[in-house]
């Protein structure tokens, strides 16, 4: 400690590539990190109070609205939710099947979209894809097909690619055909060798030493790599239904941030997303993607979230392997939905969206009116350890100039791929040393 | 070099990022459209920004504060041209369901201190704040019809933009009327095209995500709704969406609120 103490303030007021508006906020007392926020200025949009007094049925379509980039995981989400309350559970058959088929197109166009146009341009030196395109054209536009191969996959099972309108509770309002599907084999195959490409792509990029020890939270599908469904489990022991979900996590509202920041009630920050997905599901990968990761070198356990990177490029061979296997194995339901009978009860849902696990939770009446609605988006939860992340990168890496400094804290932001639109929601970075 | 090329922007309110996302949606026109183009201020994209004035801004988002209703007025001040894209920033989006109720209400059912909570009351559209040259509807907009859009507007031509029914849309492509054949509840009658009638050839009733066309009848649409069997207070759902904020939706729905109300009474 500095008899003098220097205080030194970095903070980033916009900070880019990511979904929806935030800021970031670091303030040094010398060697010592005084405060740390990732703040969430999106303003809020007030869903959970939007949808009581609407039907169950709307959640769907209403709870879509709240993330342009992952709708699927919301409707996902809800239909669960809404489907638990009134005592039916899709687990298996068709239906499921189509509905993780669906989520496999939202993994691919998000991830294709965070690694290529979010993420990648940190560790190659530009401000975007666009502008790394000038440089490397066929790297972005292997990405961009990727990308366009999991909207494809959106836009025929779902009807579009954002805001997908064949969701229901129940299943779906009609089962493609199998002629349908067959025209994604292709793209899905190409967009499976571009997927296996980043991989050992990603694993060429070079990677600040940084080794995280947060407790890891991912849903457990003993079928597979969790995507649609499973209890929800950690690394320290956590091992519950979603029905738990309340019993174990507590939301917390801050005053620096527009969305509520979730913790584990014994033990505090968690994080939930791929490297989570990866430590604790890894050996239910299928073994492309299994051993694309281990053939880029990672063991089974990764906790660097620079490497995040790798990590997506691996659940993007997954997620085109999936997409696959289901389409080879399609057998068009006689009738797409279940009847889905409201009654008065609580249901929970828990789905991986790309970025990480989402809760719904609601309450329903007789009629089936929305009487309480609780959403707890993945970026609300990882809020907190990637507020730990910041502190941890500015003390390993305090010795840069400010400007580095900043560049280095947006990047360990990036990392997680925040959804601020999810968390209400949008974030601005700022450094502090005054 | 870059210098002579028209410079586009694209500013975020409060919304999903679903609208702006289309644009990098575009996987085969984006590099394209970058070559002809200078992307000059597009934070979901890109760290670099480039101070305006820009011949072309695309807004997402509703305006639902302060701060949102003041930066609004700096956009349009730096844009030759402001398009609206979306049913957030052309009618106030799903968000507007506030406009119906007590925003102290629903902040306290989200959050637990509300204090900390800046909002204003309404969420409105970008038009009740500042002059807009075009509005693109839907929730979210069709992709297709934002490059034209934008073409058209970098090329300085009205954009070709049908403003007519979603109905119209279902009878080109030979889809069978949901309505008609099989009793579905439809909005496709006073619904703004653009989508390519999606819902009805997903054996699905349009719910109107496109927001009213030119001259919806809602009034004898509503009828036929209830003749198939929906209540009042099914009636004020279906209009009360992501385009509730909307003249014609938002009427619609107060004038069966108020048939509701009246209904208890008697």
């Amino acid at each position: 400690m500095s008899d003098t103490p220097r205080t030194r303030t970095i903070r980033t007021d916009y900070l880019a590539r990511v979904e929806g508006e935030g800021a970031m906020y670091v303030r040094l007392d010398g060697e010592q990190v005084a405060d740390v926020k990732l703040r969430i200025y999106e303003p809020p949009r007030f869903f959970e109070a939007m949808l009581r007094g609407r039907a169950f049925g709307e959640s769907v379509d209403i709870t879509a609205r709240i993330c342009g980039i992952c709708p699927v995981a919301y409707q996902m989400s809800a239909a669960r939710a809404m489907e638990d309350a009134c005592g039916v559970a899709i687990d298996d058959g068709p239906i499921r099947d189509l509905r993780r088929l669906l989520y496999c197109g939202e993994w691919i166009e998000s991830h294709s979209l965070h690694v290529y146009f979010l993420h990648a341009p940190d560790f190659l030196g530009y401000p975007g894809a666009i502008e790394m395109a000038r440089d490397h054209r066929e790297v972005v536009e292997r990405g961009l097909q990727m990308k366009k191969a999991g909207n494809q996959v959106m836009t025929v099972v779902g009807g579009r690619e954002v805001h997908p309108i064949n969701v229901r509770v129940g299943g779906f309002y009609r089962a493609p055909t199998r002629s349908e599907l067959r025209t994604l084999v292709d793209p899905l195959e190409r967009a499976r060798e571009i997927a296996l490409d980043t991989v050992r792509w990603t694993t060429e990029l070079s990677f600040p030493d940084v080794d995280r020890d947060t407790e890891l939270v991912a849903l457990s599908d003993p079928g597979g790599y969790p995507i649609d469904l499973g209890r929800i489990v950690s690394d320290r022991g956590l091992d519950i239904d979603p029905a738990g979900f309340d019993e174990h996590i507590v939301e917390e509202h801050v005053e620096h941030s527009n969305a509520l920041h979730a913790r584990m009630r014994d033990r505090g920050a968690y994080l939930t997303g791929p490297l989570a997905r990866y430590n604790l599901a890894g050996d239910r990968l299928r073994p492309t993607a299994l051993e694309a990761a281990r053939a880029a070198g990672l063991g089974p356990q990764c906790t660097n979230p620079f490497q995040s990177i790798v990590v997506r490029s691996v659940e993007l061979v997954e997620a085109c392997d999936d997409a696959l296997a289901l389409i080879a194995g399609y057998e068009p339901p006689g009738r797409p939905w279940v009847e889905v009978e409201p009654r008065r009860a609580v249901g929970h849902g828990a789905t991986e969206a790309p970025r990480g696990m989402l809760y719904h939770r609601y309450e329903i009446d007789d009629d089936g009116t929305i009487l309480d609605a609780r959403i707890v988006p993945p970026t609300s939860q990882n809020q907190l350890a990637i507020e730990a992340d910041l502190r941890a990168v500015v003390e390993t890496h305090m010795h840069l100039p400010d400007d580095q400094l900043a560049h280095r804290c947006e990047q360990a932001i990036r990392n997680h791929d925040p959804c601020i639109s999810c968390a209400t929601h949008f974030l601005t970075l700022t450094v502090d040393r005054g | 070099m870059t210098a002579s090329k028209p410079t586009l922007a694209v500013w975020k309110f409060s919304s999903c990022d679903g609208c702006q996302l289309s644009l990098l949606d575009c996987e085969d026109e984006l590099l394209a459209l970058a070559d002809r183009i200078q992307i000059a201020y597009f934070l979901e994209a890109s760290s670099a920004t480039v101070e305006g004035p820009y011949d072309v801004s695309i807004v997402e988002g509703s305006i639902t504060t302060a701060h949102d209703a003041e930066r609004i007025q700096e956009v349009r001040r730096r844009s030759r041209a402001l398009i609206t894209i979306g049913a957030c920033a052309t009618a106030g989006g799903i968000q507007a369901l506030r406009n119906f109720a007590s925003v102290d209400a629903f902040t306290s059912v989200v959050y637990a201190s509300p204090d900390y909570i800046s909002t204003l009351r309404s969420s409105t559209p970008i038009s009740d704040h500042v002059p807009v040259d075009f509005e693109l509807h839907g929730c979210p907009i069709d992709k297709r019809q934002l490059l034209e859009v934008i073409s058209a507007h970098l090329s300085r031509r009205r954009p070709r933009v049908r403003a007519h029914s979603v109905c119209m849309e279902c009878k080109r492509r030979g889809t069978v009327c949901v309505m008609v054949a099989h009793g579905t509840p439809c909005l496709g009658p006073v619904t703004h095209a653009g989508c390519g009638a999606l819902c009805p050839s997903y054996d699905r009733g349009c719910y109107g995500c496109f927001g009213p066309q030119e001259s919806p009848n809602t009034p004898a649409l509503s009828r036929r709704m209830s003749e198939l069997g929906s209540g009042e207070v099914d009636l004020v759902r279906v209009y009360r969406t992501f385009n509730a904020g909307s003249d014609a939706f938002r009427r619609a729905s107060e004038a069966h609120e108020r048939d509701e109300g009246q209904g208890e009474a008697r």
